[in-house]
Order: structure tokens, then sequence, then C-alpha cells
């Protein structure tokens, strides 16, 4: 039998429809169908100046919206030759980091609801809540921060900024404690994910998974530590890897890298250096409000940049970061003009989604919704 | 840190560990090197893509077991059109390499990769379905994002942004 799954079922984490073909409760076939949520945002870059497409890559994957700024602005600072002053790193390590918590924690409580733990949800939300009022704080926005811009970050953040996230770096382990009260020693919750949607480490790097659901299965790689970007050299964490390949392994693995974030968080705010947040490259970076009132040349740079952008040298770059899901890359063509000649995205969701049939054939329907959660796919980043 | 020049020399990047298994193998390979903002890119003709994965997969010396990311630019209206972009990762070895394969606009086809990485099946969907480009082998060609009936391909870039096709 062929049965259809989504595109609007709740547990399918936005507009994922899968084809499932059936023998009984045993899947024997299935067969994801993306594409719902296409935006041609690739296409629309290339109409774009370089600084205008920044508001875009928020919008590839919302849950994440400033690794995908990090990843954007890293790659045309790479094209541009540019240096990036040690405060912004440090800002853009931190914030990159409480992303990755508030990102963990959707996944958390939305994969325990589509298993039948609603009371985690609830609790997730509660801490995702102060993570995005910390973003509304430095941005002004919840979720599509664009706060990252090319050469540095776009304003200094708030007073008060950095005392409220070290409070909250200092309660969220014990709320950590409290989401593995409720789920890591349950009976149900075990039966639920131990030994279903299992994958090998050799299938896993064939079908090119990355993120948690590579190191779920024995692989240790990191981009973090492996090829470190924005000084996260500086840092010290350690990389949960599992060996099992189950769907408890890859929980156990991001539930780890909540607490490895908050570590990160606390170095930060620990050796955040003084001095500016953007480069000195007035042809690039947008000039300081109080400049523009008082300097003629900024004025004039701050009318060019938004006028007619700014030329990037030709070549071509592709810088990936570790997203919360895996490799987000950004591969950047220029031909030496104003607006990028290609911009594509690697998305992570994309590449781990194909894991899927490997995961649920031969699996009871039931696990499909526990191997679909356990995956942490973002429909707009699959779809872009 | 000011850009340095890109290097294309084949004789100054012999010592790429890529690009000497490569030219070890088939002096012929390599139809081009680029070494450009720490970046190392080898161009490589069509008929020996698939062979140089392989090699460059299986070789210990170079190990790019990981395939990252494959995807397409359109130089319209150059000739040859399409450049493909094999995005290549050694995970023991924490290096990357791009092999690039130039197509012209005539018979936009290349072999395609599944039979090595299944995890190619996507990205060559992908870039079917917003490019046109053809992958020989491939087990199920069809588009991925675009609707089934969608005519052209939104990529290439006499395809507009916006308005009427």
């Amino acid at each position: 039998m062929i049965l259809n799954m989504g595109p609007q079922h709740p547990s399918t984490h936005g507009v994922l429809r899968v084809l499932l073909e059936i023998d009984g409760e045993t899947v024997v076939r299935i067969m994801p169908d993306i594409g719902f949520l296409h935006t041609g945002i690739e296409k629309t870059c290339e109409a774009k100046f370089y600084q205008q497409v920044v508001p875009l890559t928020d919008r590839i994957d919302y849950l994440c919206p400033l690794t995908n700024n990090l990843c954007y602005a890293l790659a045309v600072e790479k094209l541009l030759g540019l240096e990036i002053p040690p405060k912004a790193q440090w800002l853009r390590v931190l914030l990159n980091e409480l992303t990755r918590i508030n990102s963990h924690l959707v996944w958390l409580g939305t994969h325990a609801m589509d298993i039948g733990a609603m009371t985690v949800f609830l609790y997730c939300f509660r801490e995702r809540e102060e993570v995005q009022r910390m973003f509304e704080m430095v941005s002004g926005q919840r979720m599509m921060t664009s706060y990252f811009r090319v050469g540095g970050i776009a304003l200094e953040p708030p007073l008060g900024f950095f005392e409220r996230v070290g409070e909250f770096a200092g309660r969220f382990p014990d709320k950590v404690d409290e989401y593995e009260n409720l789920l890591t020693g349950n009976p149900i919750w075990m039966m639920r994910t131990k030994g279903v949607a299992r994958i090998t480490a050799e299938d896993a790097i064939a079908l090119g998974a990355t993120g948690p659901t590579l190191r779920g299965s024995g692989v240790d790689m990191d981009l973090r530590r492996d090829m470190p970007y924005s000084g996260y050299e500086n840092f010290k964490f350690k990389v949960p890897v599992a060996q099992e390949g189950d769907v408890f392994a890859r929980y156990m693995c991001r539930v780890r890298e909540l607490r490895e974030s908050i570590e990160i968080v606390k170095q930060a705010l620990d050796g955040m250096p003084e001095g500016p947040i953007k480069a000195d490259a007035p042809g690039v970076v947008l000039p300081d409000r109080e400049k523009m009132k008082t300097q003629m040349e900024a004025l004039i740079y701050h009318f060019k940049i938004i006028t007619e952008g700014f030329a990037v040298p030709a070549g071509e770059v592709y810088q990936a970061v570790e997203s919360p899901r895996g490799e987000m890359g950004y591969y950047i063509v220029s031909d030496g003009t104003a607006k990028p000649y290609r911009v594509h995205m690697r998305a992570a969701c994309l590449a781990n989604l194909q894991t899927l049939p490997k995961m649920c054939e031969g699996g009871l329907i039931a696990d499909v919704v526990a191997a679909i959660g356990s995956i942490d796919i973002v429909l707009g980043e699959i779809d872009r | 840190m000011p850009l340095a020049a890109a290097i294309t020399d084949v004789e100054q990047l012999k010592g790429h560990p890529a690009v000497a298994r490569l030219l070890a193998w088939n002096p012929l390979a390599v139809a081009g090197v680029k070494f450009d903002r720490e970046e190392m890119t080898i161009y490589i003709d069509r008929a020996n893509l698939r062979e140089t994965c392989a090699l460059l997969r299986d070789d210990p010396e170079c190990a790019f077991n990981f395939l990252s990311d494959i995807t397409c630019v359109d130089w319209y209206p150059a000739e040859p059109r399409f450049e493909v972009i094999y995005h290549l990762l050694s995970i023991s070895k924490k290096e990357r390499v791009r092999l690039k394969v130039r197509l012209d606009s005539a018979s936009p086809a290349v072999e395609s990769l599944t039979s090595l990485w299944p995890g190619a099946n996507y990205f060559e969907r992908e870039v079917f379905d917003l490019f046109g480009i053809r992958f020989t082998g491939h087990p199920y060609l069809r588009r991925l994002l675009m609707p089934e009936d969608w005519e052209g391909h939104p990529l290439r870039k006499d395809y507009p942004v916006e308005g009427y096709r």
C-alpha cells in the first residue's frame, strides 16, 4: 500500500511530503518529496548587492539565522580579503552558540512532542524565549536578525546585554538537567528511540550527512574544531560523539552539545576583547551614524555603499561553518562587480534528509516520525 | 590580509597531494589548476570525472572521502557555458578540494557520481532541475525543487529574475 504523509503533517516539521510504501506496519520504501517551500533565494541573490543578500540568508534556515549570516559574511570577507577585529569575532562566536542553543531547543521540544512527550516542549520553549529576547536586544529582531554584516557586525550590543547572557549561561545547565530528567532515563523515551532508525558511519558518510546526524554514528567531525573559522581555535570545547547511530545517539549528541555550547558562551563572555566591532574598510563597511553627521567622507561612503554597493574582486570561495544541523556552506562566485554572480548554499538538511530511506526502510511506520525528528530538518533550508 | 594573486601554473602546484596523484595516474587528467584564496581548484575533463573522483576518494594520500556539494555556474553567453563544481572534503586530512568540469551548451551532460557517493543524488537532481545539466547514469533524474511540469531552468542566466519568461 502507498501512504502519503504530509506536506501538512505536523510531525514533518514544515512542508515535507513523504511517500511510504508499506506492508502492514512495515515500511518497504520511503520517498521524500521536497520543494514546497522553494522561493528561489539563490536566483534572487544574483540581483542584489552583496550587503542586500544578508537579510535573505536569515530566511534560509529560520531556526539559525545568525549561523547563516555568519557563513555568508565570512565568505564575502574571504573574497574581499578583509580582516575582522577580534571583538567582532568573539561576539559572532557568542551569538552563534546562542543560536545553536536556540535551534537545538526547538528541535528537542518538537522531536519529543512528535514521540509523545508534551511537557518537554513547554520547558524548551521557556528557555528559547529567553534566547530570542537576547537576539531582540542586539538586533531588534527575534528571528530574522541580519546582525552580522560583511566586515563586522551591525551595532554595538546594548548596555546590560553581557550581564543578561552571563545570567542565562549560569542558569542554563540546570535547565538541561531538567530536560534530561524528563527524557534520558525515561523508559518510554528509550523504547521509542533506542535501536530505532539506525544508520552506520559508512552509510552516513556516503550519503553526505553532517552534524549530529553523522556524529551520532560515531564519526568525529566538527568544522568548528577541524577547520576553525571566526576565531573558534581560541575556544576549548568537546565534540560529543555517540557510536550507536540510532535516534537515541543523535539525541544524546545534541543534548551534550547544548552543554558544550553554553561553555563556549561563558568563555566568550570571560575573554571578550575590547576594540572596534567593524573592520577598517570604509568602502565596504557602513560608517557610524555619528560620523555621518560630522564627516563629509563618511557621508559620501554611506551614500555610495547604499546606492551602488561595493565591488568585490573576481574569484570564488567556498566557506563552510558548522550549523546546528551540520555543514552549512556558501559558494560565492564574484565577477568583479557589486552583485554576486552566483550564490549557492550547501544545505546541511538536504544531504541529511537523504539518510531517511536508509534509516526507515524495514522499520515501522511509527518510527518514521522519530527518524524525521532525529535528523532535525528545516524545510526552509532544504528548499531555499 | 591583502589578496595574493591566484596561482594557475601546474608546475607550482605539483606538490598538492590531489594534483600529484592525478598527474601520476594520467598526465592529461589535469586540464588546469587554480590556487586562490587558500582554495584549490582542479579542472577535469568530463570523460575523466568519475575515475578522478574514485581515485581521490580511495587513495590514502588524498582520502577525499566526503562529497560536500555539487553545484553549477552558468557563464552565458560564453562557451563552454557551464561549470559543474564538486566540493570534496577529506574528513581525516581536514582538507578540501574543488573539482570543475566545463560543459558546452550543446550537450550539457556529465557522468553521475551516485555510484561513488549515493549522497550525490539530491545534489545532481537539484543541478538538473535548476540548470538543465543531465547526469548520465543517475537512477532518478527528475526535478527536485520546481514542480514536475515546470518549463525552463531557473538558475540559467538567460532566465529572468522576475516578470514573464
